[in-house]
């Protein structure tokens, strides 16, 4: 009965793995063709399709667009989740529910209505498309995404930590920069890396708010309407390699602040 | 745990105010915006509720939305049915020094880009795809079958994505449960699929709910995915809010449409947190 258990569970998570892992092996396999078209039989290995990527002016200047949008409005959403987390934990404010309630809100709500209501905001205001009205629009979706991480890891014991600094005598400026920031580095930096996560891979707000200078998830959206074509297997390897190096990085790093 | 300093007035509305402005500027104002433009006439402007008429009076668009139902709760349970047993095996069956691996590696296509992600399923299943050929060339199918472009194509791409999402979720809700209940359970007689219906299974409810309603939500605001893995031959509402804007430029039908679809995922999460409130009791 046991090893029977134990079968069924072994067919069944090989099956899921499979399930899982089949189209990013078909992607990965086929952005190796030699060919012209990512379907079977197999012609490679072939390096040309990176090839024609990394001299496509139009895909590597979207990879700079993406990086710089990713980077700015990561910095932009944690720096202001990160003062109100401060402000809501460490003071009484009249109404801080529904305040704190209000930043969350976004988190309810779909890209493709946030980056709609921006649309209509910009368009009625004679705002152009841009990558900064992109960018405004990833702070509105992880701002709330800091804050609540940042905020949830406010504890008493590093108000102990500040309240000491401030009884030695240090000013307001120098216990955040000094104590409150240093303590509060890993949710900090949690915070960051998820909003460049999600900046990096977000299309439909992109989509809709720019229009020449585009990020790269849309421009391998302009990709997809030559149809198949190995070239978009490649840039989708690339993106993917880049994203596993990201990841790999941040579980290091958290497994390494874990106490042994 | 709060202090009052000698400048308490001040500090504290500085650090909060600029996240404030942000999320009403560039969150509450859009949305009013958005509002207001979806009760304006397309042609010439003016106060009309055509907008919302016209979702309920042409059975294309109701059409749509009835899809977006439709797709949205297939993809929910089969992606809770196919997660569960896997976040199990994962968290009771692999030795727990492989654990973390195995679920790192389960999660790993999570890493793809999205819109790379539904690509790579639109390869699996063409006309010509890796299925087709496999299954002509052991002679299984005589023709290709249609699986591009269909709502079986949209459905797997939905799940693909939500299996790692709900397998991360009901992995760590069974990792979260205290040995002591199942020993509990066997102490006092029950077997081990007695423990599982009785015990283990009830305690990870509230969990599944809330990923349900995660896959929900997400499921249904999607753009992507039923565009490149469905197509046009079977709309979803966020393909119609956007074919507004692409085709014609209405941004007030669009607003409208978009109004629409966020009231029902709000009716969702009510009912979800009504829900889940009885659950705790």
């Amino acid at each position: 009965m046991r090893a029977a258990v134990r079968l069924a569970a072994w067919v069944y998570a090989v099956a899921v793995y499979g399930f899982i892992f089949l189209p990013v092996v078909v992607l990965v396999l086929f952005s190796l063709q030699a060919t012209s078209f990512p379907i079977p039989p197999f012609t490679g290995p072939s390096l040309r399709w990176y090839q024609a990527v990394l001299s496509d002016a139009r895909l590597t200047s979207a990879l700079v667009n993406s990086l710089l949008v990713a980077v700015l409005s990561s910095l932009a959403s944690v720096t202001l989740g990160f003062l109100s987390a401060w402000g809501f934990a460490r003071f009484v404010l009249p109404g801080s529910a529904i305040l704190r309630g209000l930043i969350t809100l976004p988190l309810t709500v779909s890209y493709l209505i946030i980056g709609m209501g921006l649309l209509v905001l910009f368009n009625w205001a004679g705002v152009p498309k841009s990558l900064l009205a992109a960018g405004i629009g990833h702070v509105v979706i992880n701002l709330p995404l800091c804050f609540a991480i940042i905020y949830s890891q406010m504890g008493d014991h590093q108000i102990n930590i500040e309240r000491a600094a401030r009884d030695l005598g240090a000013a307001e400026w120098k216990v955040l920069l000094m104590i409150t920031v240093p303590v509060m580095a890993p949710a900090i930096f949690a915070g960051f890396f998820l909003s460049m996560t999600f900046s990096w891979d977000e299309f439909v707000i992109s989509f809709l708010l720019t229009r020449f200078e585009t990020t790269l998830p849309v421009e391998i959206w302009n990709l997809l309407r030559s149809g198949l074509n190995p070239k978009t297997n490649a840039v989708g390897s690339l993106v993917f390699a880049v994203s596993i190096v990201l990841v790999v990085f941040f579980e290091l790093t958290l497994l390494r602040r874990k106490p042994a | 745990m709060a202090f009052a300093g000698n400048n308490s007035r001040a500090l504290p509305w500085a650090l909060v105010t600029p996240a404030l402005a942000w999320t009403l500027l560039f969150f509450v104002l859009p949305f009013i915006a958005m509002g207001l433009s979806s009760l304006t006439a397309h042609e010439g402007g003016g106060f009309t509720l055509a907008n919302y008429s016209q979702f309920f009076t042409d059975p294309s668009y109701w059409r749509a939305m009835v899809n977006s139902l439709e797709v949205t709760a297939i993809v929910t349970v089969i992606s809770i049915l196919l997660a569960y047993p896997f976040a199990w095996i994962l968290a009771e069956q692999v030795p727990e020094r492989w654990q973390r691996l195995a679920l790192m590696l389960a999660v790993l296509p999570f890493w793809t880009s999205y819109v790379v992600r539904s690509y790579s399923w639109l390869l699996v299943l063409a006309q010509n795809g890796v299925v087709n050929r496999t299954l002509t060339g052991i002679g299984l199918i005589g023709e290709p079958l249609q699986l591009a472009n269909t709502r079986f194509a949209t459905v797997t791409g939905f799940v693909h994505f939500f299996v790692m999402l709900l397998t991360l979720t009901i992995f760590a809700n069974l990792k979260q449960l205290s040995p002591s209940y199942r020993k509990a359970a066997a102490d006092l007689g029950a077997g081990p699929v007695r423990t599982f219906l009785h015990v283990v299974l009830p305690l990870t409810l509230s969990g599944i709910m809330v990923g349900a309603f995660l896959t929900f939500v997400l499921c249904i605001g999607d753009y992507i995915t039923p565009q490149i893995l469905g197509g046009n031959n079977e709309l979803v509402m966020p393909q119609l809010v956007m074919m507004q804007i692409g085709r014609r430029g209405d941004f007030p039908l669009a607003s409208a449409l978009s109004i629409i679809l966020m009231a029902v995922v709000t009716i969702a999460y009510l009912a979800c947190a009504r829900w889940l409130k009885i659950e705790r009791a």
